[in-house]
């Protein structure tokens, strides 16, 4: 059975939605994180699946679409990184990490 | 096999980017003064390095040959025009004036000024190499560094759980905007097969015929407005901006409300002007058929400016105030984005650097106050006109130049930006911006009579080191100047469109 351009896209445009239902209706932040690691994965998929099926021409350079990928990856790995920190610097103080627990800073 | 050639215009293209690896080096110093010396006794000494660094990062810039529209290098991921070139000494220049004054008033403690000091000069060379950018992989990973690195920043006072909670509003909302403008990026990539913004925007006018593909296009230039409107603090996705900006230290806040919503605006500029605008045919730009993107941000340009002066009205925390303040003067800089013309694009950096001085003027005093004895609340700054006259005179000029009152330099900034909508034809956006200036005044005016025409509720006493007063008037000579004589700054800009 062979695969085509459509169907990763339906992947990936669902990813993305599962994403945003994710950060919009979670209270953990750790929830809202893995939403956004959906987001940036839905965006991964697409670059991966145009780079594999676009009819390559003389001006476009398919390969950098795989290239965008693995600088993805790496991107969103930091980005955790530092969001993660975040979190643990807050609840060693706070003792929790639902996002409306926070609330110091309002008005 | 690579071609010779291939190799030679690379080696050539890294002189392009001397400014950037200038400041590298100085991040990696000051990493490595900060492991061998006790880091917590040495903050003069960071200071230097890293205003050494942001100096010496413009020195290349002489060497380097006069900048052309067209000079692309490094396999034309960056583009060599006088928006870049005159981008490097403006964020440099956010960078000097934010580590003096972190320096000055000591919000920050010493055992955590040195990875301040990096992460500033880090930030900063996101940004010069985000303007410079004109590949979709290289904004990506310059926006990425400018933000990753701005949320620790935010968080810097790791004892201040105030500071935390600023920074995880930060990330989380800054993370799924950047996010949401990758998937933009994604689907622009699948139409055109190619990151290099130049052959994205041949592709884009042949795609826009067809409506398939110009559905396609109009998604893609919604989720890029999520990545930008989150960078410039405007509506829908300005919510972050005042609790960040209040539980950020002061010089964090001040840095953020200039550098990178400077630079959003200028990958607004970027972005939309070369990809889905043609022209410029005499000076103005035409949005390409069916893609109405301009009409959208006239309307998020209005809204921004009315809600965040409504929203400033009711503030007692000034830095909640200014973050409010800073909301609307995004949606007056959005104006010149709007009027698609050379005239607005000008305006738009020309406000940029005026607003660069008040705004860091305005959030510098309210830093030397809070750390002299006072506090952040509007209370404390009552009848601090006579126990501090020229703090107090300082501030009061800076906030009538963000109202735009002559002969201050915002009033030359707007007059700018007033004239790009109309010439444009745009006049209930002007009407819109008049009505805002006028109720922008009022909360101004409500800090200034506090300070000299209220009696003090309690005998605070404030003492504003000589090194702070030295660093205001460094603001206020080019607010006070650019107000008088602005040509010498209206000639550069108009180099650059």
């Amino acid at each position: 059975m062979s695969y085509s351009l459509p169907s990763f896209l339906v992947v990936s445009s669902l990813l993305f939605c599962l994403g945003m239902y994710t950060v919009l209706t979670r209270r953990n932040a750790i929830g809202i994180l893995m939403g956004i690691e959906l987001v940036l994965n839905g965006a991964g998929l697409n670059f991966v699946a145009f780079s594999r099926f676009l009819e390559p021409s003389q001006t476009t350079n398919l390969l950098s679409g795989q290239v965008f990928t693995l600088f993805i990856i790496a991107v969103a790995a930091a980005e955790v990184a530092v969001a993660l920190a975040i979190v643990l610097s807050l609840y060693s103080r706070m003792k929790t990490i639902d996002v409306e627990e926070f609330k110091q800073l309002q008005g | 096999m690579i071609p010779e050639e291939f190799i030679r215009s690379n080696l050539e293209g890294i002189s392009f980017i001397a400014p950037e690896i200038i400041l590298t080096l100085a991040i990696l110093l000051i990493l490595l003064v900060g492991v061998v010396l006790p880091y917590w006794r040495y903050r003069l000494l960071f200071t230097v390095l890293a205003l050494a660094g942001l100096a010496g990062s413009l020195l290349p810039l002489w060497k380097l040959p006069q900048p052309a529209p067209d000079l692309t290098y490094l396999s034309k991921l960056f583009v060599w025009d006088w928006l870049t070139f005159f981008s490097k000494p403006f964020f440099a220049l956010v960078g000097v004036f934010t580590i003096l004054l972190t320096q000055v008033t000591g919000e920050i403690d010493n055992s955590e000024y040195s990875e301040c000091t990096i992460l500033v000069l880090a930030v900063t060379m996101g940004m010069m190499l985000l303007v410079a950018s004109t590949d979709l992989l290289m904004i990506f990973l310059a926006f990425e560094t400018m933000g990753i690195l701005s949320y620790l920043l935010v968080g810097i006072r790791a004892r201040d759980e105030r500071s935390g909670e600023a920074a995880l509003k930060y990330v989380l909302y800054g993370a799924f905007t950047s996010g949401t403008m990758l998937f933009g990026f994604s689907l622009l990539f699948g139409l055109a097969g190619s990151t290099d913004l130049s052959e994205i925007s041949r592709q884009v006018v042949l795609a826009s015929q067809h409506s398939q593909d110009r559905l396609l296009l109009i998604v893609a230039i919604l989720f890029f407005m999520a990545g930008l409107l989150f960078k410039t603090a405007s509506f829908p996705f300005h919510f972050w901006c005042p609790d960040v900006y209040e539980g950020a230290p002061t010089p964090i806040t001040a840095f953020l409300s200039v550098g990178p919503k400077a630079a959003g605006f200028v990958l607004f500029i970027r972005l939309f002007y070369p990809l889905f605008a043609l022209g410029p045919e005499t000076g103005a730009y035409q949005a390409i058929s069916g893609l109405e993107w301009p009409s959208i941000l006239a309307l998020v340009s209005a809204i921004t400016m009315t809600l965040g002066n409504l929203a400033a009205m009711h503030q007692n925390n000034l830095k909640r105030l200014l973050a409010y303040s800073s909301i609307a003067h995004a949606g007056y800089l959005l104006m010149g984005i709007v009027a698609l013309s050379d005239l607005g694009l000008r305006s738009v950096v020309f406000y940029l650097v005026v607003y660069l001085f008040m705004n860091l003027g305005a959030f510098g005093v309210v830093t030397m106050v809070a750390t002299a004895g006072g506090s952040e609340d509007i209370e404390s700054y009552r009848g601090l006109g006579t126990r501090a006259p020229y703090v107090c005179v300082a501030m009061a000029i800076f906030l009538f130049s963000l109202v735009g009152l002559p002969p201050f330099a915002g009033f030359v900034g707007k007059v700018y930006l007033f004239a790009a909508v109309i010439s444009q034809k745009i006049y209930w956006l002007a009407v819109v911006a008049a009505l805002n200036t006028v109720i922008s005044l009022y909360y101004y005016l409500r800090i200034v009579k506090a300070m000299f025409l209220e009696k003090p509720t309690e005998a605070i006493q404030i003492q504003v080191p000589l090194s702070s007063q030295a660093l205001l008037l460094a603001l206020l000579v080019p607010t006070l100047g650019l107000g008088i004589y602005w040509q010498p700054l209206a000639r550069v800009v108009s180099r650059m469109f």
